[in-house]
């Protein structure tokens, strides 16, 4: 995502810059995390629904060779063509040669977080194809050259007066008009215009159907739809991983998806692509791009388990205090934080650090993926890998030498509370971020050693 | 080796042992005392509209008084005579202009608010979305509580298209500001008939 090496804590120290703005984010993401909460306690069976959500999904996991080979050919017979893609560089090269095929240099896209992990824009872009993003999110921040901050709401650290500015620069709008409901407007009628003149369109995938298939698209815009049935060709994009065994499998994901979403009993649209429509060519790409090697991590194949749904994000108190952006990867927050050691552990590995481990992500997961769980296998496996910050390593080490030896602990401990009263600035410095957000109480005259010492009778 | 041989080893020998899929008949789903009352009540929360009527009659009046401002209406059903049939060929960019479509629904869900319809009832599959309001017909006695039971009703049939649809198209995304017609239609009306 980002060019930049910057890491988790560089990149959360920016967005934390504007305290105010911390404040709002946090805020927002909590209220949505709280209507998600209103939306489970109206189901009496909620925590039964996340169970059997979860033992399809293993199931899944469990026999994905012959539910890929079932789909496929079920896909085939309704006249839909599959492809398959090993990565991102195959995946890009697929619809590029459609788009060629068709002779067509302009598409619309609606919102796939395959894509975005697939670096899809940016390489459409330099064989000079025109993408526009159709979910009003995602123009917001294509508009503003920048990436999604959150998988369902892509703008979130976007403010109404930013977007009127925004939209007065790209879509002429009046300058100072920040009213949501107008800019909505103004942006219904641009891509109006791209739905009624592209002819191709990309969508996602939220659920594919081994047993029919079909697949499923949720949005809440129409902007699946409007692309889709508007253009000569749709193409939609998925992972492996989003394959469910049966049709009525999908009633428990679909009542489990928007209510752990947004807090909506179901999306405006659950669209069910079976057949392609007339005078249509439809293709789907099956993309692998890292899944089968995360399914043989025995610790961190539950993470394929996910539907995108991003309650993890909204209740996860780093995500809400430092950001999207702050993951430099196409899916933030704390699931992101499993799946991208997954693509590049070095690039990755300061992610799973970005936990307090809190649990609170494994809580509200719709299909009960251990997340904190696997934040913590990471950490391990990242640091015997090698990845782990390297002054953090020293520290560590340092630490578990001190430990082991109790003399070495006690002199340890009378130097550091000597410092902490005569030399404060030794430790309180730029040098260490502990500080940063903290402050010590003052150290104590003696050890809990040294006093029970004195005082033993 | 093809991607495809190759992705399908790799998830052959990475699987684990094979884990049993869950029965969907130990799940007690909600049953709501009045499916109608439920519907209703949450198809109003999501910004739709219900209107009970006797009669197809209804519908005509109903969408004239309150959809007077234009006439570009069209529907799907035999029934509405007054109202234009949808021309089943035409190309689906002209739809463009149509303010408001009606067409039948199958069943109504309770739980969320949602219509199931298909393109045996759309004909065109821009319609719904296209238009700038959706008004559905649906008859009182095609309700069920939940979605385990709507994939009951809809089995294995075999449509080319379908979808539920949840009151009107909607957007929060600036500042998580409810606005109501993203890009499909403004409004939803569901007319139930007895």
């Amino acid at each position: 995502m980002s060019s930049s090496n910057a890491k988790h804590p560089e990149l959360s120290t920016i967005f934390n810059k504007d305290e105010a703005r911390v404040d709002w984010h946090d805020e927002t993401l909590w209220w949505i995390r709280q209507k998600r909460d209103k939306a489970a306690w109206t189901i009496p069976e909620w925590e039964q629904l996340r169970d059997t959500a979860s033992s399809i999904k293993n199931n899944v996991l469990s026999n994905l060779h012959d539910y890929l080979a079932e789909f496929e050919t079920n896909a085939r017979a309704n006249g839909i063509i599959v492809h398959w893609a090993a990565d991102g560089k195959e995946h890009n090269e697929i619809v590029h040669a459609i788009l060629k095929e068709n002779n067509v240099s302009q598409i619309v896209k609606s919102k796939s977080m395959l894509t975005e992990e697939c670096g899809l824009n940016e390489y459409l872009a330099q064989n000079n194809i025109d993408v526009v993003d159709t979910d009003l999110g995602e123009r917001i921040v294509q508009l503003a050259n920048e990436h999604p901050s959150h998988i369902v709401l892509p703008c979130i650290h976007w403010k109404k007066e930013e977007i009127g500015e925004l939209f007065h620069k790209h879509l002429n709008t009046p300058k100072g008009n920040a009213d949501p409901q107008f800019l909505a407007g103004a942006a219904r009628i641009h891509l109006r215009e791209k739905f009624l003149t592209r002819k191709i369109a990309i969508t996602g995938v939220n659920f594919a159907v081994a047993e029919t298939g079909e697949f499923v698209v949720s949005t809440n815009e129409g902007n699946a739809d409007m692309g889709a049935h508007l253009a000569d060709v749709h193409i939609a994009c998925m992972g492996i991983e989003k394959i469910i065994p049966q049709r009525k499998h999908l009633g428990v994901f679909l009542r489990l998806l928007a209510r752990s979403a947004t807090g909506q009993p179901i999306t405006t649209y659950s669209s069910h692509f079976k057949k392609p429509n007339i005078n249509q060519t439809m293709h789907i790409v099956l993309v692998d791009n890292g899944r089968t090697v995360q399914l043989g991590r025995e610790s961190f194949r539950n993470s394929l388990k996910c539907i995108r749904c991003a309650a993890c994000f909204n209740t996860c108190p780093v995500y809400r205090r430092s950001g999207g952006h702050s993951y430099h990867t196409a899916i933030a927050g704390p699931i992101g934080s499993i799946l991208a050691p997954n693509l590049d552990m070095k690039k990755n590995a300061d992610l799973p650090f970005a936990s307090t481990l809190c649990g609170s992500c494994s809580n509200v997961c719709p299909v009960k993926i251990d997340i904190h769980n696997q934040l913590y296998l990471w950490r391990q496996e990242i640091t015997k890998q090698g990845y782990s910050p390297k002054l953090k390593t020293v520290v560590m080490k340092v630490m578990a030498v001190t430990l082991s030896k109790p003399a070495l602990f006690n002199i340890g401990g009378r130097a550091a509370r000597w410092v902490i009263k005569y030399l404060p600035f030794m430790v309180n410095n730029r040098l260490n971020p502990w500080y940063k957000q903290r402050d010590l109480p003052a150290a104590p005259k003696q050890s809990f050693t040294e006093w029970y010492k004195k005082n033993r009778k | 080796m093809s991607s495809r041989e190759k992705i399908l080893a790799a998830v052959k020998i990475n699987q684990p042992a094979l884990q049993q899929l869950p029965a969907l008949e130990e799940l007690k789903a909600i049953q709501y005392e009045n499916d109608f009352d439920q519907f209703k009540t949450v198809l109003t929360t999501i910004g739709g509209t219900l209107v009970e009527i006797n009669t197809t009659n209804e519908i005509t009046e109903y969408v004239k008084h309150n959809f007077s401002t234009h006439q570009n209406y069209v529907t799907t059903i035999p029934e509405l005579g007054e109202i234009k049939m949808l021309d089943e060929h035409l190309d689906p960019h002209f739809l463009e202009n149509i303010e408001v479509a009606i067409i039948n629904a199958e069943f109504g869900v309770a739980e969320n608010g949602s219509v199931w319809l298909t393109d045996m009832e759309m004909k065109i599959r821009a319609l719904p979305f296209i238009c700038q309001h959706l008004a559905v017909v649906l008859h009182k006695k095609n309700m069920v509580s939940n979605m385990h039971q709507a994939y009951s009703l809809i089995g294995k049939s075999d449509y080319s298209f379908g979808v539920f649809i949840a009151g009107p198209s909607k957007t929060a995304d600036i500042e998580q500001s409810l606005v109501l017609g993203a890009h499909g239609p403004k409004t939803m009306t569901v007319f139930i008939m007895d």
